[in-house]
């Protein structure tokens, strides 16, 4: 039942759930935020460095698109992309998965190992076949253990799948020291020399983008259009709701976190197969933390996260150039990230809830800043 | 006995950083917050004692020990507080997403350290080679004058600065505070179910702002540590490590206990530098450092399996709270 | 004893948008006196009790405490005036002992010392007969000894106006018999308690007054010894009101479905449903009648496979086959491509029957998104079905694709049975479809049903409204506390009799 009384001392500030609000003001409310957000990026810039805002934005937009860059810039968000698009299922089923990392970095380690130790003695085409296979197994078991236990026992799954994430490093590490007994942090291409994926039409990358593209369609299909991806919406949306319908909870759950952890497994092979021909424990470099942000920002729709993805990779990269122009190092870019998204997390409370102020005259949602 | 005194004694130096990590989470958890952004405010915490001890040691004609420890330890203070107080505003007035704005922090975090780390001394125009300060570090590592004559034993129990009895302090007093007081219930019933604290009277959301800045706070002190005591005040980019992430997982190790948490800490802490003593070959290694994992993964899941209700984690940890919710 | 007067109220009225939920209402309780609030769901007893209790404020009229007009704006101020309630959904954090929960949100002067508070709890407890571990855990408490924690919390805080929301409705024979002595003593020391009831034999029982309600409005008080069970019935239930629904006879009835002897128990070993029989035929409506609670929803969801029954048989008659065939090891989705529809009650509309955050056509989907080999969904028959639904219904709504928490109760409502009467169902089921609709979108589903019941269907209406249920339904099964108080005929009955036959308690009593 609503309060709806007249309350004598009603508090100055009620806050209620909004039921509606328009396609235009939610992409006005967001607009504001990042507008705000780029401010206060400029102030912290000018502040570290005193150099004029305008020229650290044209500086920006040159370490992303400059001579050269914009290919790598495009691999980048393909990646990225690609892990989002990994944790979207789980996330719309309200499967906590924080593991994405690990579960892409298992996917490097399985192409890693295959490369190493088939390299050489089969056909290459052979080698790139069973690199796909394993890259995918390994993502899957890494996503589905987690599941069972949630699934069976609700272990919690955000404090399993981060714990599953430094063990995955750790078995990299392990596979570090026996590829390479001199000790270093990397194993190289010259280790890992066969098994590389194809260039398309001579072009690097190209291939790994089309792949991820593929993935981006797919997704978006199969949580569109799906009986699986409608079975994910129930799931996530109410429980009872998908038991009262017949839907096997326990099943739906492992099925998503498998296909989860496939498509994980799928990014470590690009990176590994596809990209670098070299494997090191900071490889996935943050990457399964931050998908998780690209898909919760573009409210888990496969198409808006090739949008908040580029935006992130865009900002890492104009970072970094600002960053190596001015001798500075190139962590200034995560606190640039940072702040954007501490406004874009923040204006999503005035895109869900309605602020009432109460004397007896209600404002619009104004963008508050902190 | 020398050798196992040496060991333990660095493991309990391994041992403290995690412990004031694990002690601030606790707190933060059993109000309800899921914070994961303690990561990033452990490298705040650390960066900010630094930049304060640096400033002093720089400016300062002689370093003075009672300065040379405040000075830091008010800055790695404020440094946690106002990190935590963003994640407070975003996940409590804002009712953010708690995991999204947990990770963000902790990007912002790591970065804020490792830039001013690596860039303060361009910043200010110093003329020092790299960002060393000794000086300070020997004010934090002051041990009782006795230690030194008191044998193995004595050293394994004594021989530390003051910031190791410290977080024994602090995760005793947080126990104490959970367990034994008024306040403490009431932050326990905020985590475990809201509408009925807020319903008997209690102010949810200034429960869920003061526990999680204070246990921000003392997990910021834990980066502070780490930097003064354990590395000789030398700081080097990313040297932290995940040491965080190792504080979230003595958490579910220790099932929301802080005391359970101090032998949780020095465990891990062993677990860290076992390598050191055990004679493997070298790329068994991070089969090793994998332990704690493992140890935190089979912790979790007996508990999940044996359902004893006192073992869970909190019942509304991770959800925020909106009182006409349906 | 001192019998002065604790509270009183004058000509409480209260309204919740256009609904009246009480009406010029005035009312007295004394001191050392139980005064029983008597009236049927939705007569407004809660809604009254919760202004006493500081949830709600008045529209009009006054309070009075201890002869003084106050103003009760918070559950706090109604503390401070020593009024304390117990709610029917508990309070409690599960993990902390009965003595934590007590003084959860007290400051006490004296500091913080749990032994000292248990000494205290036990004091309470030991006066007034209360049976209590101040140290057990409440996860480990069943319904009655969470209920008495409830209580002590609120004599603890100092109360000596106690109010009651039907604190029977979770207990056993037993556990109701302790609780009343209890309040006897209560009673005898001097305190004032009101305790909010639709069950007649307790009002009897443990009450010294009792004030009426019917549809939000107050009838009269009277004095316990003075009245019979008749004549609070009659008060309770009112004058038989026309509402001129259409009834037609019942053509081609077969017996489509039996219920034989069905046991079903709660995890607390509580029977919600005691040796339940009788059958439905095509054609029919049949309708149920019975206190809320008294176990509807149990026998609905036991037919329709969602809930384990003990014992005991349900029989369904395919009209297709012939054969009779058990429903008793059939998966709820066996169950439905039989026919047999549940649609479910109105406060679970969008827990259960609907997701909200979905629109129209992705809820029309909810139960047949399996339809097709492929993989894929087929999304233009739901968009038929919801355009369809929309426009026969009338649904007011911007559109198919507009989520369906944004539409108004009556329209959501129309979207879940529309649904569930779209797959030409042989058994349909609907649990309080009116619950909280106006007029007119109730005579939609009226019609509906209706028309359901001519096309053959075997319709099972649970209703709460007994002019509605005479009206509308063929036969009427009375339910009383998990049994069969009796079956009568829709054209003939009359609401007293039905009244009395939700009341009284069931037991020793059989089914024709």
């Amino acid at each position: 039942m609503s309060k709806t009384q007249k309350h004598p001392r009603e508090p100055l500030i009620h806050i209620t759930k909004r039921t509606n609000l328009s396609v235009k003001s939610g992409i006005i409310v967001r607009a504001v935020a990042v507008l705000a957000a780029l401010v206060v990026c400029a102030i912290v810039t000018k502040v570290l460095t005193g150099d004029n805002p305008f020229s650290i934005f044209a500086t920006v937009f040159h370490g992303a698109f400059g001579k050269g860059r914009a290919l790598v810039t495009v691999h980048d968000v393909a990646i990225l992309l690609c892990i989002s698009l990994a944790v979207t299922p789980a996330f719309k089923m309200r499967f906590w998965n924080i593991g994405a990392e690990g579960q892409v970095l298992m996917g490097c380690l399985a192409t890693a190992v295959c490369m190493f130790t088939l390299g050489g003695k089969i056909s290459d085409a052979l080698l790139v076949l069973i690199m796909v296979i394993c890259a995918v197994l390994t993502g899957v078991v890494w996503g589905v253990i987690p599941a069972l236990f949630k699934a069976y026992w609700n272990t919690n799954e955000t404090l399993f799948t981060l714990m599953m994430n430094y063990v995955a490093i750790q078995l990299i590490e392990f596979f570090l020291k026996v590829a390479d007994k001199s000790g270093s942090n990397v194993v190289g291409p010259d280790l890992l020399s066969h098994g590389w994926l194809p260039d398309l039409f001579g072009v690097k990358y190209i291939l790994n983008i089309a792949v991820v593209a593929l993935i981006t369609l797919a997704i978006y299909i199969y949580l569109r259009y799906s009986k699986h991806g409608y079975e994910i919406s129930v799931v996530g949306e109410s429980e009872n709701t998908a038991r009262y319908i017949g839907v096997n909870v326990k099943k739906v759950i492992i099925r998503t976190m498998a296909l989860s952890g496939a498509i994980c497994g799928i990014a470590g092979l690009l990176l590994v197969g596809g990209s670098s021909h070299s494997i090191d424990a900071n490889l996935a470099d943050g990457r399964g933390f931050t998908a998780i942000m690209v898909s919760w920002l573009a409210k888990f729709n496969p198409l808006y996260m090739i949008l908040t993805s580029f935006m992130l990779v865009f900002l890492a990269r104009g970072a970094d150039e600002v960053t190596s122009k001015f001798g500075l190092n190139s962590d200034f870019a995560d606190i640039l990230t940072g702040i954007i998204l501490f406004f874009i997390i923040g204006c999503e409370f005035f895109i869900q809830y309605q602020i009432h102020f109460n004397f007896h005259r209600e404002k619009s949602p104004k963008e508050k800043e902190r | 006995m020398e050798l196992i005194c040496g060991f333990i004694q660095r493991a309990i130096l391994q041992g403290t950083p995690l412990l004031y990590g694990a002690t601030g989470e606790i707190l933060t958890e059993k109000s309800g917050n899921l914070n994961l952004g303690i990561p990033g405010i452990m490298y705040i915490g650390a960066i900010s004692g630094v930049v304060g001890g640096f400033v002093y040691q720089t400016n300062a004609a002689t370093v003075v020990t009672l300065w040379a420890i405040l000075i830091p330890l008010i800055c790695c203070l404020a440094g946690s507080l106002l990190t935590s107080l963003i994640y407070c505003f975003l996940t409590i007035t804002l009712r953010a997403n708690q995991n999204v704005t947990g990770l963000a922090i902790t990007t912002f975090g790591v970065g804020v350290g490792n830039f001013f780390g690596g860039s303060l001394i361009k910043i200010i125009k110093s003329d020092v080679p790299y960002l060393s300060l000794t000086k300070i570090a020997k004010a934090y590592k002051i041990t009782l004058p006795f230690a030194e004559d008191m044998g193995p034993i004595g050293k394994a129990i004594f021989s530390y600065g003051f910031m190791v009895y410290l977080a024994i302090i602090i995760a005793v007093a947080v126990s104490v505070f959970l367990k034994r007081t008024r306040a403490g219930l009431h932050l326990r019933s905020v985590g475990e179910n809201p509408a009925t604290a807020d319903a008997a009277g209690i102010n949810v959301t200034r429960h869920k702002y003061f526990a999680t800045s204070i246990g921000g706070m003392i997990a910021g002190l834990g980066g502070l540590f780490y930097i003064m005591d354990y590395s000789n005040g030398i700081w080097s980019n990313n040297g932290f490590g995940d040491r965080g992430w190792l504080a979230i997982a003595i958490v579910i190790f220790a099932t929301w206990k802080p005391l359970v948490a101090i032998v949780g800490s020095y465990l891990f802490g062993a677990l860290y530098i076992l390598f050191n003593y055990i004679n493997v070959p070298i790329q068994f290694l991070p089969l090793i450092q994998m332990l704690p994992y493992i140890v935190t993964i089979v912790v979790l899941v007996a508990v999940s399996m044996r359902k004893k209700r006192e073992n869970q984690p909190p019942a509304s940890l991770g959800l925020s709270y909106f009182r006409e919710e349906r | 004893m001192d019998k002065s007067v604790a509270i009183e109220l004058k000509n409480i009225t209260k309204t919740f948008g256009s609904v009246c939920a009480n009406k010029n209402v005035c009312l007295t309780a004394r001191r050392g006196e139980i005064l029983a609030i008597l009236g049927e769901n939705g007569s407004g007893k809660t809604t009254l009790m919760n202004m006493i209790s500081g949830i709600y404020f008045p529209d009009s009229g006054s309070i009075f405490v201890n002869g003084e007009e106050v103003v009760i704006r918070s559950p706090k101020d109604a503390f401070d005036l020593k009024i304390g309630m117990i709610h029917q959904h508990f309070k409690l954090v599960d993990l902390f002992t009965a003595t934590e929960n007590i003084i959860l949100g007290l400051k006490e002067e004296k500091g913080f010392n749990i032994k000292r508070s248990a000494a205290r709890i036990t004091e309470i407890t030991d006066l007034y007969g209360f049976e209590l571990e101040p140290n057990k855990k409440i996860y480990d408490m069943s319904v009655s000894e969470k209920q008495t924690v409830e209580i002590v919390k609120v004599l603890y805080r100092g109360a000596d106006i106690l109010i009651l929301d039907e604190p029977t409705a979770v207990l056993t024979p037993q556990e109701t018999e302790k609780l009343f002595n209890v309040l006897r003593r209560m009673r005898d020391d001097g305190k004032a308690i009101i305790i909010i009831t639709h069950k007649l034999n307790e009002v009897m029982e443990i009450s010294d007054r009792v004030a009426v309600l019917r549809k939000g409005e107050y009838i009269a008080t009277l004095d316990t010894d003075k009245t019979t069970e008749n004549e609070l019935t009659e008060m309770m239930v009112g004058k038989k009101v026309n509402l001129n629904i259409t009834r037609t006879e019942p053509k081609n009835s077969e017996v489509r479905l039996e219920v034989n002897n069905l046991d079903c128990m709660n995890r607390d070993g509580i029977k919600l449903l005691d040796n339940v029989s009788f059958d439905v035929k095509s054609g029919e409506i049949l309708g149920v009648a019975g206190i809320a609670g008294s176990g509807q929803r149990e026998l609905l969801e036991a037919i329709a496979g969602l809930q384990r029954f003990q014992s005991g048989d349900v029989l369904y008659h395919n009209p297709n086959t012939g054969d009779v065939e058990s429903l008793r090891d059939k998966t709820p989705i066996q169950i439905r491509e039989l026919g047999v529809r549940l649609s479910f009650v109105p406060e679970d509309r969008l827990g259960m029957g609907l997701i909200g955050n979905m629109d129209i056509v992705d809820n029309m989907m909810l139960r047949s998104y399996r339809k097709g080999k492929t993989m894929f969904l087929q999304r233009k028959e739901p968009k038929d079905l919801a355009e369809h639904i929309i426009n026969d219904l009338q649904v007011v709504t911007p559109s198919s694709a507009t989520p369906v928490r944004r539409l108004s109760g009556g329209n959501i409502q129309k979207v879940l049975v529309g649904r569930e009467i779209a797959s030409s169902p042989t058994v349909l089921m609907a649990a309080y479809p009116v619950r909280g609709l106006d007029v007119n979108s109730s005579y939609t589903i009226y019609n509906l049903l209706n028309k359901q019941k001519e096309k053959g269907v075997a319709v099972i209406f649970v209703g709460e409204d007994l002019d509605v249920l005479i009206e509308l339904c063929d036969r009427i099964l009375v339910i009383a506390n998990g049994r069969i108080a009796g079956i009568v005929d829709g054209r003939t009955a009359v609401k007293e009799e039905i009244g009395m036959l939700m009341t009284k308690n069931g037991r020793g009593e059989e089914n024709e």
